[in-house]
């Protein structure tokens, strides 16, 4: 995760935000969301009411007509403000970014000399050369050299990274800078079309597409709209009938309250909180729709180096051969390792902590350290005792060991090659003329790994392990992990046989990759998530690249994707269940005085009909700014069954929302009551 | 003893679902049975007759287009018939042709299956008029709900483009369910002393030496299949409150189960088509706990009798008989009320005028619903509709994006399903609101304050419900109303059918997604819970502001 998740929320934020719900009010805005819309409608009208009282014949009422004005522009502003707010974490994420891509010079090479000329010129195919200092002007691969580059402005990770032409690590991004030696660089996009630029528009969220969810909610928050719109119309000429008029302020508070302003008023706010999350998270998703196809998830492919291992080996037992003791074997591989500062070195003093076993450390003291060579196969150290301690590959340590005139254990090809066979990789430990026994390498899962694929496996997420490994070792991980199932020696092809064969059983399949050959795979896949260190092919396949380049990384965009789905469904299951209440506050408040026994029907006790009405819409208006922090965070969520999830949140939202507006609105009534 | 009349009837109806939904299932399964044995041979024919060769799938398009034209046909036809029926041959009693906007109005009524009728049949029409039109349309017009029912739960289980071939459906539904149901429940009617003759009006002479018509005709054939087809509209005005009609506390028990049995079997038969049996029973189980509610209300309602007379020291011992048959009492009727408009039937055997003002709120929240087991196919669909929506508010919560039976609910899907749930309140409402601003809406209202409101409101639902029950206060036979009731039970049947049928179209072609234990269920009691809720908030609450205007406010004035 990047050390550089930004606050939540800043006071300048909050201040952008109180300004542009201002200017949110703007009509031609207002129309593309229909229910605030609706509100928006009702609120001119009151203002209508209030300011030509005499034509409309509503001089009686005119402080009534003016309180409903205020609670609906609240309603409206308030609406606006969780949009903005929403919007507002992007546009200064967004801001940052445009300083980053402010005009820089290109060395562009033309035959064999170097022109320079501004970014903004370079044309797909063009070639730059970037020297130590320069920031690179535009998306491209590095054909030449090698360097180091700070991608901070992107990743917001500060250590530089290597970039060299060739192979998986040649992708350089527009926007950073090299910080030492030089580069050629071939440019591979058209200005506007850059990883920055996406990255803008992404962040921004001004061109933001309304997903397929989205629009079929906004579809039905559009017909209930439509629906309680008839109700409100009709009831006049039908109330008429009873000699109960009813006053137009009264029916557009009715209206507004009916109409699901509540979630109509959050849904955008929802969407955008749910990129803007895993845009913190240092995800960029190209669309709002690959969030949401993170939460259908129903399959997981998963790379085993460097997602479920650690890809290093590290060593995990000590095995004694030649009938020495445990010991022995132990204390000699630790006195080899003591001055290596390699993983397997570390890790075998690691080993020795865990497995609380001791060794007389002076013994290396002044001790010289031989280094792994590739001719040698083997480190260790020269004690001042004249003492040869070594460590390394079964074959070289056996040659070193008999080119002294020492003997081979009888047992150690066999406890070897049963490692090899279980995917491990065996080291000799030697002292002089004699092998004590071997170190047991093998390729460590990352910790929690387990929790989280048992966590996948609640949520119905199926798990497969691809790996270049044999059957047998790729059998040990993925038991190991608690992967569902595995592919050994597992070619690029194969992946994507296995994302054709589930989603033709209709799942959804989410992968990770980075490599050039990744890339058929990471587009045929429903979620990708291509690493920002690996190639453009890959990030231009996927619909997500992760900056951080963690490929585990995956695991949680499905979290969010699914928090973001929960948080619609729940605050829709809200808003809607809120009716009910603001039925009981309305209905009996809008005929008691032509019809006292409605009275009954006031099961709440409001203080009287001004005020029932006044509380249902003030509660109507509060409740969207109350439920912005959750619109804006998700729903809490924990990995679960549907069922159980379902339970849990329809107490939560449906049942919630069924009874909170009662008590919400009785004590503001006790509050306005004390006026009207 | 009421309460064990009531039960008995619902236990035959329980117990009766699972092998006729199993029945129908296998009717329209288009898989080889058994009954093909017996039917086969018949049913080739008719395919030879009307030269159907293809009996190969169609998409929704083709099956609603087709639906369409061939009611188009038959409206043709039966309004050709009832404008001409002086000319026509068994007219016994000499009856006049019929007027053109009662023609329109009846000939909508029949064909949506509404069978609202603002004539009264034994001064109206003709025995010929009675069988060509009426039956016919009381069999094609069922039958039409139950191949649309058909076509939208093979398009919501089945996989390809298709959603089965009308024309068969068609046939299959009169061959092997109307048919032979409404022979058997005629003949057990004619058993029961309820007329089936073509001879003319009886005049007797009476003790007194008074002379007395008595109306007559082939009455039991047309009982049978009123019910069975939830059709609703009578041989006489008093439909089954008339003792020609509906004789004894046992042809009442009849026609309840008639009109009940197969909308009631539907869920189980959507159940097997689903391959879930699960499913169906969530749906049966949801459409009956409102039915219980309901059933409930107005047998208690009418059972407390009017309160304002009780307060006069009236003994209400007896709860409230007004506009009830004595040999019925309060639980055959309440029975008959809830059965009558659940299953959106319309035949009435106590006027619900008269019922209690709550008593008179159960039949019209039923209509209003339109989804407590439903009229033929009709209520299944909706309640599926319903479920889609409950599926889409809820589905959310459990974090993946809402899908119902394996299919992902889209934008397409839910903009139909909008038209579906627009349509019913609208209306209902709109034209309840401009009978108010009108005076030619007004002036058929009998009865001043919150009566009023109920009696108009009660036709408009009746209407769009195609439920075709009257309240029967209203003055309903002029222009005015003949119009305007007839355009409503037009959109009410046909906007939310073809819609529907879109919504099957639509989800049978979708890929189908894989279940696993993070899908959200639609076979538990959880979704049953939900299923009520939606049904109630989105369905009912829209219709509370007009319902306090109406029965509620008249309940309250009474105290």
């Amino acid at each position: 995760m990047s050390n550089q998740r930004k606050s939540m929320l800043t006071s300048a934020i909050v201040n952008r935000a109180i300004r542009d719900s201002l200017i949110k009010l703007n009509p031609i805005g207002m129309m593309k969301n229909p229910v605030m819309f609706v509100t928006y409608a009702g609120t001119f009208v009151v203002l209508l009411m209030i300011l030509f009282p005499g034509y409309f014949k509503a001089t009686d009422d005119f402080g009534f007509n003016m309180t409903v004005f205020f609670i609906l522009l609240f309603t409206l502003l308030f609406a606006n403000f969780a949009e903005a707010l929403a919007e507002g974490r992007g546009k200064a994420q967004a801001d940052t970014l445009k300083k980053t891509k402010k005009e820089t010079t290109a060395n562009k090479m033309v035959g064999g000399a170097i022109k320079v000329v501004p970014s903004t010129e370079l044309r797909k195919g063009d070639t730059v050369v970037v020297s130590q200092g320069e920031m690179i002007p535009g998306d491209g691969e590095v054909i030449e050299g090698l360097a180091s580059v700070d991608e901070s402005a992107i990743t917001g990770e500060s250590a530089p990274v290597i970039k060299e032409a060739g192979g998986d690590f040649s992708s350089v991004t527009g926007g950073t800078r090299v910080v030492s030696d030089r580069i050629v660089v071939r440019i591979s996009t058209d200005p506007g079309e850059s990883f920055l630029d996406r990255m803008i528009s992404l962040v921004e969220g001004a061109k933001r597409q309304k997903t397929p969810n989205e629009l079929a909610l906004n579809t039905l928050l559009t017909s209930l709209t439509l629906i309680f719109l008839i109700v409100v119309v009709t009831l006049g000429p039908i109330a008429g009938y009873l000699n109960v008029e009813l006053k137009v302020p009264v029916l557009i508070a009715l209206l507004v309250c009916l109409i699901p302003t509540t979630i109509g008023g959050l849904l955008s706010a929802i969407g955008i909180a749910g990129m803007d999350r895993v845009t913190q998270f240092n995800v960029l998703a190209v669309s709002g729709k690959a969030v949401e196809a993170a939460g259908d998830i129903n399959t997981m492919i998963l790379d085993k180096t460097g997602t479920i291992t650690y890809g290093n080996r590290m060593a995990s037992e000590f095995i004694p051969t030649g009938g020495v003791s445990l010991e022995t074997v132990a204390e000699w591989a630790a006195v080899s390792s003591v001055h290596d500062e390699t993983p397997e070195g570390r890790s075998v003093i690691e080993l020795m902590k865990k497995q609380s076993l001791r060794y007389d450390e002076s013994i290396a003291d002044g001790a010289e350290f031989i280094e792994f060579k590739a001719e040698t196969r083997m480190s260790g150290v020269d004690l001042k005792d004249g003492r040869k301690v070594r460590k390394g590959a079964v074959d070289a340590v056996k040659k070193w060991v008999a080119a002294q005139g020492g003997t081979i254990p009888a047992d150690l090809d066999a406890r070897s090659d049963s490692i090899a066979r279980e995917g491990g990789t065996p080291l000799a430990v030697a002292v002089g003329n004699r092998i004590f026994g071997l170190i047991y390498l093998k390729d460590t899962v990352k910790p929690g790994m387990r929790e989280r694929f048992d966590q996948l496996r609640q949520m119905g997420i199926k798990t497969i392990m691809c790996t270049g490994d044999n059957p047998l070792t790729a059998a040990t991980i993925a038991r190991e992990a608690g992967v569902d199932d595995f592919i050994a020696e597992s070619k690029p092809e194969d992946k994507i046989a296995v994302i054709r064969r589930e989603q033709a059983e209709g799942k959804l399949v989410a992968m990770t990759g980075d490599g050039t050959n990744d890339a058929p795979a990471l587009a045929q896949a429903d979620v990708g998530l291509a690493m920002n260190s690996g190639t453009v092919a890959a990030k231009e396949a996927a619909n997500m690249v992760d900056l951080d380049s963690d490929p585990s990384k995956i695991i949680e965009v499905v979290s969010i994707g699914k928090q973001l789905l929960m948080t619609r469904g729940a605050l829709t299951t809200f808003s809607i269940a809120n009716d009910i209440a603001k039925y009981f506050a309305i209905i009996p408040a809008m005929f008691i005085l032509a019809i006292p026994e409605m009275k009954v029907l006031n099961v709440m006790g409001l203080g009287s009909p001004e005020s029932a009405i006044l509380s249902a819409l003030i509660f109507n208006a509060i409740i969207i700014p109350l439920l912005i922090p959750i619109a804006m965070k998700g729903v809490a969520y924990k990995p679960m069954s549907a069922s159980r999830l379902l339970r849990r949140n329809l107490v939560i939202y449906g049942l919630g929302g069924v009874i909170v507006p009662f008590i919400g609105i009785k004590l503001i009534d006790l509050i306005v009551h004390l006026w009207i | 003893m009421g309460i064990l009349q009531i039960l008995i009837v619902l236990a035959v109806v329980v117990l009766l679902v699972k092998p006729l939904g199993t029945y129908v299932y296998h009717v329209f399964s288009n898989e080889p049975n058994r009954t093909d044995r017996i039917f086969g041979a018949f049913e080739r024919f008719i395919y030879r007759l009307i030269g159907l060769k293809d009996r190969s799938g169609m998409t929704w398009r083709k099956y609603a287009l087709t639906l369409l034209l061939t009611n188009i046909v038959l409206v043709a036809f039966g309004y050709a018939i009832l404008r001409l029926q002086k000319f026509m041959p068994l007219n016994p009693n000499g009856m006049d042709n019929m007027e053109q906007t009662l023609t329109f109005n009846t000939i909508i009524s029949f064909i949506t299956n509404t069978n609202l009728q603002d004539y009264s049949g034994e001064t109206g029409l003709s025995y010929f008029s009675q069988m060509a039109v009426i039956m016919m349309m009381m069999f094609t017009s069922a039958a039409t709900g139950f191949s649309v029912a058909i076509a939208f739960v093979r398009g919501i289980t089945g996989k390809g483009q298709t959603i089965g071939n009308f024309f068969e459906d068609f046939v299959k539904a009169h061959t092997r369910i109307f048919i032979p149901s409404a022979v058997l429940v005629t003949l057990l009617l004619v058993a029961l002393q309820v007329p089936q003759t073509l001879h003319p009006t009886l005049t007797v002479t009476t003790l007194e030496g008074t002379t007395q018509h008595i109306a007559i005709g082939p009455v039991a054939a047309l009982e049978s299949i009123k019910h069975l087809g939830t059709n609703g509209g009578g041989f006489f005005g008093a439909n089954s409150a008339h003792p020609f009609e509906n004789p004894s506390p046992l042809t009442n028990v009849i026609e309840i189960l008639s009109m009940w049995l197969l909308p009631a079997s539907l869920p189980y038969t959507y159940g097997l088509f689903a391959k879930n049996r699960k499913q169906g029973w969530v749906v049966f189980s949801a459409m009956m706990t409102l039915f219980l509610v309901f059933l409930t209300t107005v047998y208690w309602a009418e059972l407390r009798g009017n309160p304002a007379l009780s307060a006069m020291g009236i003994d209400a011992s007896q709860g409230s008989m007004e506009g009830k048959e004595v040999r019925f009492g309060i639980p055959q009727s309440a029975l008959f009320t809830a059965v009558t408009t659940a299953a959106t039937t319309g035949s009435v055997n106590n006027m619900h005028d008269t019922l209690t003002p709550l008593g008179g709120l159960v039949p019209l929240a039923e209509m209003m619903l339109n989804v407590v087991f439903g009229g033929k196919g009709v209520g299944l669909v909706n309640m599926l509709m319903y479920a889609i929506l409950g599926v889409f508010l809820c589905g959310l919560m459990v974090g993946r994006t809402p899908e119902f039976l394996g299919r992902k609910i889209e934008p397409r899907e839910m903009k139909l399903v909008a038209v579906a749930i627009l349509i019913h309140p609208l209306i209902i409402l709109a034209p309840t609101a401009i009978a108010f601003l009108t005076d030619l809406g007004q002036g058929s209202i009998t009865n001043p304050g919150p009566h009023g409101i109920s009696q108009v409101l009660y036709q408009y639902t009746s209407s769009a419900a195609n439920n075709g029950s009257g309240f029967e206060g209203l003055a309903d036979n002029t222009p005015y109303w003949n119009i305007t009731t007839g355009i409503v039970m037009l959109l009410g049947r046909y906007i939310s059918m073809i819609a529907m049928l879109a919504v099957a179209g639509s989800l049978v072609r979708k890929q189908l997604v894989a279940e696993t234990i993070g899908t959200f269920r639609t076979d538990n009691t959880l979704f049953y819970a939900i299923l009520i809720g939606t049904v109630l908030i989105i369905g009912a609450l829209t219709f509370l502001p007009a319902i306090v205007l109406g029965p509620i406010a008249e309940q309250l004035k009474l105290g």
